[in-house]
């Protein structure tokens, strides 16, 4: 039509050659040979920067718990019931309602200032008329410029990722294959990594999980996977999905051997078991990567390990995963979010910033049954990474507590009172 | 997106909540977070399936007792206030020499009114008396089903006769006063909130 067009076509086609070849080479490239231009560690740095600016200007607040300390006064000591023997029951209680361990795991963490990110606002009111420029240049940049470059990424990785694991599917079992399916796993993960700005930082690698061995890690999000096996390759174990899940999840496993169960498999126990066991034995294959919580929880916990992976016979490689909750927050509240937003809420933040520490393996001793050792695990992860270590189940988010713990309390007061009433009633009898 | 809870309570809401059970700005703020966070219908109103969700809680042999005490007499939903006035019975006494400007009448966190948050639990008819029956269910409550119920009867039946003065086989609360005099009733019915 008019020169103006043609000029605008020309414009756009321009653009998008400079930007996919920019994108080449500063991210695809590097991701493939796992080389660094070291560009998002300046994206850190200047974030920290700017944060700790806000911080000093006075948007911060004090994050003790409204709650209490449980030193007042001891368990009924007296050995005969009296009518204040309730207190105690009632304090408990009260101190529960005011602030308990457990609830605030399901929701995100708070912070202590303000992150620019309207998510994150909870008490923050307004500031300054500065800190609201800030947040607005926040948005145009998350959402105008980062959140389009991610998109980009991510499905560039998802889509190699399914075209080269389904053509590699095509060779013959051997070195070659298993050679190749590596190099693309950890190419296309280290895409989505890219894609997700994480930024990760590894420490003793030289603990890394070893073939027929199992990998555990706490669990906080679908992330955890992509940050994984960005650095290592495992085999992963889940539940077969429909849709584009389910589409990657037959494609990947045709390159190498994943553990993916039926619906109506994952019920079975037994069937589950000997599946991981029979992985385990077989030396050439990878290590299997489990998540013993079972759910997601908000990473300032660790949770009840569900003794499955622990009762299989071998070594255990534990994984500390600790993101840094001022550039976004990682945690998946699914009964919140599907994993759609939540991916997209994951790609507009700043960006993702974690440390993933490779514990000593671990093995099962004498005398030691599977739930004292998920215990023991459990306690090595969280003092790592910082957390929390709770007995609590994480299955809690849905569903009910099981009235045992109330029948162990339960049995545990009638005992201070039963030692007296013995002897009160046999003294009775002589008298 | 994040919870907008401080803006959905009002500056004059917290200084009556102030001026009625004595907690301070803050500790108002932070409660109001609290309960709007084990508000999972997010109507302004706690149910008891919200108290229930709080697994501690849940597995508190009395649990369901203390639960009733945040609803009003035939009532199944606890708002803020309501919430607020019942915790505030756990204030500690010493918290009371920093605010003098406690309207009418007893602060909710006296002695007295310890107390009768502590009767209120095992009387649940109201009637202003514990009777043995009602004495019974506490204890049955409190040890499950690890003592027999003649133990328990003796139990209770000693219990009785050692609190009732004026022979009606039932514990008044003047009565239930007496018999707790000796007890350090402000330090065991209080809990600590940070500031």
């Amino acid at each position: 039509m008019s020169p103006f067009n043609n000029l605008l076509c020309m414009l756009l086609g321009i653009s998008f050659t400079v930007w996919f070849t920019l994108l080449l080479v500063f991210i695809i490239v590097p991701a493939i040979f796992g080389l660094s231009f070291g560009i998002r560690g300046l994206y850190m740095k200047t974030l920290l920067k700017e944060l700790k600016e806000i911080r000093r200007n006075g948007s911060s607040r004090d994050l003790d718990g409204s709650a209490s300390s449980t030193t007042t006064g001891p368990s009924p000591s007296t050995s005969e019931f009296e009518m204040s023997d309730t207190f105690y029951f009632c304090r408990r209680g009260i101190e529960s309602i005011v602030d308990d361990e457990v609830t605030k795991r399901f929701t995100a963490e708070e912070l202590e200032s303000w992150n620019l990110l309207t998510r994150s606002n909870y008490n923050f009111q307004h500031i300054s008329t500065r800190l609201t420029v800030l947040w607005g240049l926040g948005v145009v940049i998350r959402y105008g410029f980062l959140l389009p470059l991610r998109l980009t990424l991510a499905i560039t990785g998802v889509s190699l990722l399914v075209v080269f694991t389904t053509m590699i599917g095509f060779l013959p079992n051997g070195r070659v294959k298993h050679f190749l399916s590596e190099k693309v796993h950890l190419m296309c993960y280290r895409i989505c990594v890219r894609a997700l700005t994480a930024i990760i930082t590894y420490h003793h690698s030289e603990n890394k999980p070893k073939n027929g061995g199992i990998c555990v890690a706490n669990h906080t999000s679908p992330i955890d996977v992509i940050i994984l096996a960005s650095d290592g390759c495992y085999a992963m174990v889940g539940q077969i999905h429909g849709g584009l899940m389910g589409l990657i999840q037959k494609s990947m496993v045709k390159a190498c051997p994943h553990i993916w169960f039926e619906r109506s498999e994952v019920k079975d126990r037994h069937l589950v078991a000997k599946r991981l066991s029979d992985h385990v034995k077989d030396k050439s294959k990878l290590p299997i990567l489990i998540f013993p919580e079972g759910t997601c929880i908000n990473n300032t916990s660790v949770m009840m390990f569900k003794k499955g992976s622990f009762e299989i016979a071998s070594t255990v490689y534990p994984v500390a995963i600790k993101y840094d909750p001022r550039f976004g927050d990682a945690f998946w509240n699914s009964s919140k979010f599907g994993m759609v937003n939540y991916l997209l809420r994951m790609m507009s933040s700043w960006a993702i910033v974690c440390s993933v520490w490779y514990l000593p393996p671990m093995s099962r001793q004498e005398g030691e049954d599977a739930v004292q050792f998920a215990n023991r695990v459990k306690a090595a992860i969280a003092r790592q990474g910082g957390l929390v270590d709770l007995l609590w189940d994480g299955g809690l988010k849905r569903g009910k507590v099981k009235d045992t713990f109330k029948e162990e309390q339960q049995k545990l007061y009638s005992k201070i009172l039963v030692g007296t009433m013995c002897l009160q009633s046999s003294l009775n009898m002589s008298s | 997106m994040g919870s907008r809870a401080s803006s959905l309570l009002r500056e004059e809401d917290i200084e009556e909540i102030k001026k009625e059970t004595g907690f301070s700005h803050s500790q108002i703020t932070r409660l109001y977070s609290r309960f709007h966070s084990l508000d999972k219908g997010e109507n302004g109103a706690l149910s008891r399936e919200d108290f229930q969700r709080i697994p501690e809680l849940a597995i508190n042999p009395l649990g369901d007792r203390i639960i009733n005490a945040f609803f009003p007499e035939g009532e199944d939903q606890a708002n803020f206030r309501g919430f607020m006035r019942t915790l505030a019975h756990f204030r500690p006494v010493e918290d009371n020499e920093k605010n003098k400007d406690l309207t009418s009448g007893e602060p909710l966190n006296s002695r007295t009114n310890k107390l009768l948050f502590a009767f209120r639990l095992y009387d649940l008819d109201r009637d202003d008396k514990i009777s043995r029956d009602e004495l019974l269910q506490v204890l049955r409550m409190m040890v499950g089903v690890n003592i027999s119920d003649e133990q328990l009867g003796s139990i209770a039946d000693r219990t009785i006769q050692e609190a009732d003065t004026n022979g009606d086989m039932c514990i008044s609360f003047s009565e239930f006063i007496k018999v707790l005099e000796k007890v350090d009733v402000e330090q065991k019915m209080s809990i600590r909130f940070l500031h």
